[in-house]
């Protein structure tokens, strides 16, 4: 008998269970693609009709329907604005002193890993971390100082960590050929390798400025309210986020409320969606690349 | 007088060599300086000032450095100091093998064990979500996609990994709670299972990525040796790739657990604050990350034994996460096979 010609019942076998086995692994990964398209929308159909320029204008209210994320999206800015001026100039600095001026030492090795071990601790540790250090050691109470320097911690490491790989990118012979012309370190640092892996740095940032933006249980720690009507003036003020306005709309009983969660939900997202869509594009638009 | 115009004439001629060999940033400010300086005019000013400039930078950056070791200093000394007023109340051995956790009224009993088990129970049942997605998908990506479907599959599936928690704890409790009381009727409002299902799509990704990395880093050639051998694209892909990448598969494995463990808002909102010692998924239970929540939207004076096992119960999930990540790094680095 020829084996070519006429496959053996058990080679049939062998092939079938291969063919399922292709069809289940893709039927999976469109399944979940499904799930979360299905969870997607059914968060627009519920939330769609109170989109509108009211929502935005109003603060919160006991009333669903004079109901709005005005507070939340003021106070969303001022914290994601203190996060950036604090993380992001110590993670850039961090990042760079470690990938390129420190000399490889146990100490460099021993940094780095406490790092990567920072980047898994849960975002709830940072939370209390800030409730000691920033809302009653310092005296901030429950501002948005304390908020944004909360969140500034627990974005360092993992602008640092991107910060490095992208600078890991910048090839060897720039810094050479600039140290070969008589430059410092620092001098070829930041006139050559930094201005070459900006856009990577900056989409590191971006990134993780989103996950801080989305980030919630660290700031119910450090004292942020749900009900404030009023838009924070100054760093001191107490102030609510995005994502804990939709915490609270979520926890109460009423079905409208869940609505306005939708709603802010919409907010929320698409407001990540643009910040990560800005990182897409700039990673095209990488501004030099080497060979 | 000659000295300097030697060094300007150097010095231009070496900005243009800078200008045709790099990419110069002319307009960054103090890079100009550059040009001037040189290697053969050791005491020349400018490089002095270069000299100068890099040693007050380097304090400066090597401060930043060390912050991450601070906030790591920050994090156990804080946590160590502020659970030991508890451990002063609670023995630790009642903490630990305690199987009531009543912490909020009398008579108060500080068992941990019941939000311990909530929080296993939730990141388990996660793990029956996220593994078979994450293998199903890193192994399609990997091994059956064509490079079409796979660049906007892949995206599209770490988009989900910025969806934040707080989403998911919305869709757990509005859309699939009710979606899962049509099936079960016996399920409670806040319950186990609707929190373990967001749970695990959260970490899909995690899973999906990392293990797509590790898949891929396997040579071709194993893979072409086994078809060559006669083996089916099942048999290739379970008993050559994935053997070869097991180290990669486990720990994204392990670092997606450990990620369930922390996640907060999610479980806070759907699997509810009832802490109980059981197996049943459709009842409510509580984390140790609900726990903290719990207590810290409630109006817990400052000093009191509850304010003080907010600590005691961090520690416990600081620990918790720490040890799962150090193993997931271990594996990774001890049992990778190396190809080269």
């Amino acid at each position: 008998m020829n084996v070519l010609s006429s496959p053996s019942a058990h080679l049939r076998r062998r092939q079938a269970i291969a063919k399922w086995f292709r069809r289940i692994c893709r039927f999976m990964s469109y399944l979940l693609v499904g799930i979360v398209c299905y969870l997607l929308w059914d968060v627009i159909s519920d939330g769609w009709h109170w989109l509108s320029w009211d929502f935005f204008q109003n603060y919160a209210s006991r009333m669903p329907a004079k109901s709005g994320v005005r507070a939340a999206i003021s106070g969303s800015i001022w914290v994601m604005a203190i996060t950036i001026i604090f993380a992001v100039p110590v993670g850039i600095a961090a990042a760079t002193y470690l990938e390129e001026l420190m000399e490889q030492s146990r100490l460099k090795q021993f940094i780095s890993l406490n790092i990567q071990n920072l980047a898994g601790v849960p975002s709830i540790v940072y939370g209390i971390l800030g409730l000691t250090v920033f809302v009653r050691f310092l005296g901030f109470g429950g501002s948005v100082l304390s908020g944004g320097l909360t969140l500034g911690l627990l974005i360092l490491p993992i602008i640092i960590i991107a910060t490095r790989e992208s600078l890991r990118s910048v090839p060897q012979t720039v810094r050479q050929a600039a140290m070969a012309l008589g430059a410092t370190k620092w001098q070829t640092v930041r006139c050559y390798v930094l201005p070459t892996s900006f856009s990577g740095i900056l989409t590191g940032i971006i990134l993780a400025i989103s996950r801080a933006v989305g980030e919630t249980a660290p700031l119910i720690l450090v004292g942020a309210v749900a009900y404030i009507r009023y838009v924070p003036e100054n760093p001191l003020d107490a102030y609510t986020t995005l994502p804990i306005q939709i915490y609270n709309w979520v926890g109460k009983p009423k079905a409208e409320f869940h609505e306005l969660a939708a709603s802010g939900i919409i907010v929320l997202l698409s407001l990540m969606f643009l910040t990560n869509l800005c990182a897409i594009i700039l990673r095209h638009k990488k501004q030099r690349t080497y060979v | 007088m000659v000295h300097g115009e030697e060094l300007g004439l150097a010095s231009e001629s070496k900005s243009v060599a800078v200008g045709d060999a790099l990419p110069h940033q002319g307009g960054s400010p103090g890079c100009d300086g550059l040009s001037s300086v040189s290697l053969f005019s050791s005491t020349d000013k400018h490089y002095r000032l270069a000299k100068w400039e890099q040693r007050v930078v380097m304090v400066v950056l090597r401060i930043c450095a060390w912050c991450s070791i601070a906030i790591t200093a920050g994090i156990v000394v804080i946590l160590l100091s502020e659970a030991a007023p508890f451990f002063k109340e609670v023995s630790w051995r009642d903490f630990l093998f305690g199987t009531q956790w009543v912490p909020l009224f009398e008579p108060r009993s500080f068992g941990v064990l019941p939000i311990i088990w909530g929080t296993l129970l939730v990141s388990v049942g996660a793990c029956f979500v996220s593994v078979p997605f994450g293998l199903g998908i890193a192994i399609f990506l990997s091994e059956f996609a064509r490079p079409r479907t796979r660049s906007f599959l892949k995206p599209l599936i770490e988009l989900l990994a910025g969806i934040p928690s707080v989403v998911f704890g919305y869709f757990a409790l509005i859309t699939i709670t009710p979606g899962l009381q049509k099936i079960f009727p016996n399920i409670e409002v806040f319950n186990a299972f609707s929190a373990s299902i967001v749970v695990g799509i959260m970490t899909v990704p995690m899973i999906s990525s990392l293990s797509d990395d590790a898949l891929r880093a396997v040579p071709r050639s194993l893979r072409e040796a086994g078809y060559a051998m006669g083996a089916t694209s099942f048999e290739v892909s379970l008993r050559v790739v994935l053997p070869a990448a097991i180290s990669g598969v486990i720990a994204s494995i392990i670092l997606a657990f450990s990620r369930a463990i922390g996640e907060t808002m999610a479980v806070t909102l759907a699997a509810g604050a009832t802490p109980k010692l059981t197996m049943n998924f459709f009842e409510s239970i509580q984390t140790m990350t609900a726990y903290i929540v719990q207590v810290s939207i409630g109006d817990t004076p400052h000093g009191s034994i509850e304010y003080h096992s907010l600590f005691a119960v961090a520690l416990v999930l600081f620990l918790l996460t720490l040890v799962m990540n150090t193993i997931a790094g271990w594996v990774l680095k001890k049992t990778q096979i190396s190809y080269n």
